[in-house]
């Protein structure tokens, strides 16, 4: 007797849990090999999956097993030309007729490689990292939401039934209904009782009569109404919740060569995949200047080729406009991202410094600089710096100069901290 | 007994022509196969034949089979490999995998053509099924009704464990054990059966009862010796060769729940056990029902032409042996060599020639039927060559056996397919599948109970052969287990060649 079943709809990845854990497992490679693949890919497919390749002898099961050496006797199949007591020379590398058969110890050292998915390369590369100072939490419209309960109502869904209150009502209003007549029946009984010790045959038909038809109707009163049925009300309550916007200032003047432009991206971009992935509910204001500054949405700022000269104060200026029109600082938790090459006009970086430091900072959780340059520190790097020092967990900036240094740099900005407070 | 074969007279009607398969087409397949099974006698389990993904069947690989695992990343690691060569196209997918239980659960792939997953029926269901049923060791090592149970046992305890007690340190356990995986079976002794509700009521009563009689053998408080008590008392008395039983029962630091896990393991190798030993066997007793049983079914005109040549086509790809110089020789294909062989033995049966009559005076001439079935029951692949690899077998695969020593510049070849070599080559081949051969001898020695607990392995080197360089990191698995040094002695001719200890 056979049973065919059909499985094809059974649950996905039955194998997902050991997967987790093989890559759990061998993290530092992976994290190694994630780190690679950034620095190597084009800004347009950060999003893709990566080959994964682990030295072999590090995902080894040991056994014990036989080495090579001693003597063996193998049988093959295929003789063509060998007769009984023929030598032949042995084949290099272990390889075809001498030993590779029956030999166990391992097939080279060619790497492990597998492919990991988007997700798990997305979820190793923002691994750890979060927006600093994330506290402000406000209530706000209508995104987020929690079901409370909030007592009883006569209308609702029959799996919302709340079967013990219907049944109390019920049992309260048969009470109710049929009070009188069970009293009446009580004195009607007695009654009985005395008409028949008298012998009195009318009356104690005339009283069969009402008991009967008192009885009826009592049995009439229905045991569970429409009106007795009770539900469980539950209401939506609105649960705080955090905003969050980021400012991404870009430069794109004309000391901006192709080069740093590239970098500068690839940072935007690693930003903009980070808050996109982990912070659903974060808005992302992408401002690049030149001398004069401007808002832009997200495909002009990554791909729009205007250029001129440096004024940086123009981008802190239009932010802290933006702020100061649209973001409550009391409501929002604020996040500024600069990128430049820190060449400024010389008279502009303390300009900056003044408008960061009265306009931007009071109001924002975090702002991180990235200065990208190979060269010596710029003028707004130093002018920076006194603000570094000042005020350490809500300013900080960092030096690129290497592809290889923008995650590195990207990760230790938006490093978790433990316990600020 | 034999079906009726197909005259003019009765027309020729197929099941099916095209090559989609339905799910009543394949209980039509099924229904006749299953005939056909019960002309020649196959004794079979129920048949639970479930249709999957091409992904579940990749989930059920990495899983080495069970239907349902514990978890560890070890299985994870083989998921992605499998599932890297499928996707790149190194690898086709098995057409099936089949579970040694009762019902017998056979997995058909849902891409596979009509014709494939006939095939598939055939070999799975009816050949493994009832080899399953049949040979001696499955019936002595493995209880097909209660295998599942255990499985869902063995999952939930583990994942039980690592609730309490951390993934971590649960997989450390499974690391080690899976290090002694081939190291944990008893070969001689006959476990029985048990329920799953008795099993769980057992594992909490052996947990107490180890814990408390542990702590006797181990016992720190110095005793005077008295006179009655030999001075070389040894322990173990004789030497151990499953080394997982042994730590499972005497490892002085192991935790009750950790002692559970070693024994989970060793059940589940315990189970595997016998598919190592049969592969021959197994493989080529389904491959000739599979062959004989379609074969059937066209001469009865229940299948069409066209059937057949798919059918032949993958028959053909599933018994090519390459010989030992082609690039695509891997050792030798046990479905090759397995139907070759009890083709050979119908043959005998049927139409045997002088030469089977002097080899085989006792099965030349014999009814096939019984003679097969005897060859399937009482044997594993190492006794099965010795006993029926055929002078013709030999011949048709051309067989020789070549000695590769290392104190030798040259091979040598031993012996050909001839007259004078054919007892010889048999021997070397029936001694390549003694699983003894291939696995290194290592047993527990000694349990220095009164001294530093620590353990002495012994290694009896066979051939000269040493053991390879992963060896330390065993140990260092062992020592994990045992929680005390670690010896290893490795032994050439009653003498110790090498040394090692963990921790060193």
């Amino acid at each position: 007797m056979s049973y065919v079943i059909d499985r094809r709809l059974n649950s996905r990845n039955k194998n997902a849990v050991n997967r987790q854990r093989f890559i759990r497992r061998y993290k530092s490679h992976i994290q190694k090999a994630v780190q690679e693949a950034i620095k190597q890919r084009s800004i347009t497919d950060m999003e893709r999956g990566e080959d994964v390749s682990i030295p072999a002898s590090d995902v080894d099961e040991p056994v014990f097993s036989h080495g090579s050496g001693g003597r063996r006797t193998i049988v093959h199949p295929g003789n063509k030309e060998f007769v009984a007591g023929d030598r032949v020379q042995r084949p290099s590398g272990g390889s075809g007729g001498g030993g590779s058969s029956a030999s166990d110890s391992g097939e080279g050292d060619d790497d492990f490689v597998f492919q990991l998915t988007q997700d798990e390369f997305l979820d190793v590369m923002f691994e750890d990292l979060e927006l600093p100072n994330l506290v402000k939490r406000h209530l706000r419209g209508a995104d987020s939401f929690k079901r409370v309960h909030a007592g009883f109502t006569h209308d609702g869904v029959p799996a919302k039934l709340n079967v013990v209150r219907s049944l109390r009502v019920a049992k309260a209003r048969r009470i109710a209904l049929t009070g009188a007549a069970r009293h009446r029946v009580v004195e009607l009984e007695d009654d009985l009782v005395l008409a028949e010790g008298a012998g009195d045959e009318v009356t104690s038909r005339r009283i069969k009569n009402e008991l009967f038809d008192l009885r009826k109707r009592i049995k009439r009163v229905p045991f569970l109404d429409t009106y007795d049925l009770r539900y469980n009300l539950h209401v939506k309550q609105p649960v705080p919740t955090s905003k969050a916007v980021m400012f991404c200032l870009m430069d794109v003047s004309g000391s901006m060569d192709q080069h740093i432009k590239e970098l500068a991206k690839r940072f935007f971009l690693l930003l903009y995949l980070f808050l996109k992935r982990n912070y659903e509910r974060t808005e992302i204001v992408f401002i690049r200047h030149h001398t004069v500054a401007k808002e832009v949405d997200e495909q002009e700022f990554f791909y729009s080729r205007e250029t001129g000269g440096t004024v940086v104060s123009s981008a802190l200026k239009l932010m802290a406009e933006i702020v100061a029109a649209r973001y409550s600082p009391n409501e929002w938790n604020i996040y500024g991202a600069q990128a430049s090459d820190g060449d400024n006009w010389n008279d502009d970086s303390p300009l900056c410094v003044d408008v960061l430091n009265k306009g931007i900072l009071p109001h924002v959780q975090y702002f991180s600089y990235v200065e990208i340059t190979r060269r010596d520190p710029q003028a707004l790097w130093n002018e920076y710096q006194k603000l570094a020092d000042a005020m350490p967990d809500r300013f900080a900036q960092r030096r690129i100069a290497e592809v290889s240094d923008i995650y590195p740099v990207f990760r230790d900005l938006f490093q978790k901290k433990v316990a600020a407070a | 007994m034999m079906p009726v074969p197909a005259t003019n007279r009765t027309p020729r009607i197929p099941i099916s022509t095209g090559s989609e398969w339905t799910f009543q087409l394949i209980e039509q397949y099924d229904r006749e196969i299953a005939r056909l099974a019960r002309e020649f006698r196959l004794d079979t389990y129920p048949n639970q034949i479930e249709v999957i993904r091409s992904d579940q069947m990749l989930d059920a690989y990495a899983s080495i089979g069970m239907p349902l695992g514990y978890n560890h990343w070890s299985f994870g690691k083989h998921f992605v490999e499998s599932e890297r060569s499928y996707q790149r196209g190194y690898m086709g997918l098995a057409y099936e995998i089949v579970i040694n239980s009762n019902p017998c659960i056979a997995y058909l792939m849902e891409e596979n053509t009509m014709t494939m997953q006939a095939l598939v029926i055939a070999h799975a269901c009816y050949g493994h099924n009832s080899f399953f049923k049949g040979n001696y060791l499955y019936r002595t090592w493995t209880d097909a009704s209660s295998i599942i149970d255990y499985l869902v046992f063995a999952k939930q305890y583990v994942s039980q464990c690592e609730e309490r007690y951390g993934v971590e340190e649960v997989e450390k356990v499974l690391d080690s054990c899976h290090a002694l995986w081939n190291h944990g079976v008893d070969r001689y002794k006959r476990p029985h059966p048990v329920a799953p509700e008795e099993e769980r009521r057992r594992q909490r009563e052996r947990a107490e009862y180890i814990q408390r009689n542990l702590n006797d053998l181990w016992r720190t408080v110095p005793r005077a010796r008295t006179a009655s008590e030999p001075d070389d008392e040894k322990f173990p008395k004789d030497p151990q060769e499953n080394l997982l039983y042994f730590i499972e029962k005497n490892a002085p630091l192991l935790e009750p729940w950790q002692r559970e896990i070693v024994r989970i393991v060793r059940k589940i190798a315990q189970y595997f056990y016998p598919q190592h030993q049969t592969k021959v066997m197994n493989e080529g007793w389904a491959t000739f029902w599979h062959y004989t049983l379609l074969n059937a079914l066209y001469d009865e005109g229940k299948v069409t032409d066209g059937f057949m040549m798919e059918f032949l086509s993958s028959h053909t790809s599933v018994v090519y042996q390459p010989s030992f110089d082609s690039p695509y020789y891997r050792g030798i294909n046990p479905y090759a060599l397995g139907f070759a062989m009890y083709t050979d033995i119908r043959r005998i049966c049927e139409e045997p020639t002088a030469e089977d009559r002097e080899w085989f005076p006792d099965i030349a001439g014999a009814p096939w039927l019984e003679v097969l079935d005897h060859a399937m029951r009482n044997f594993k692949d190492e006794s099965f060559v010795l006993q029926f690899l055929s002078p013709k077998v030999m011949r048709d695969l051309r067989l020789f056996g070549v000695v590769d020593d290392d104190e030798q510049s040259e091979l040598e070849i031993s012996a050909i397919h001839d007259s004078s070599g054919y007892r010889r080559v048999r021997e070397l081949l029936a001694s390549q599948y003694n699983l003894s051969d291939r696995e290194p001898n290592i047993q527990i020695v000694a349990a220095d109970v009164r001294g530093d607990r620590s353990l002495t392995l012994r290694h009896t080197q066979h051939q000269r052969r040493t053991l390879d360089a992963g060896t330390n990191e065993v140990l260092k698995h062992v020592h994990r287990l045992w929680g005390f040094p670690v010896h290893l002695e490795s032994f050439a001719n009653d003498e110790v060649v090498a040394k090692t200890t963990c921790p060193a």
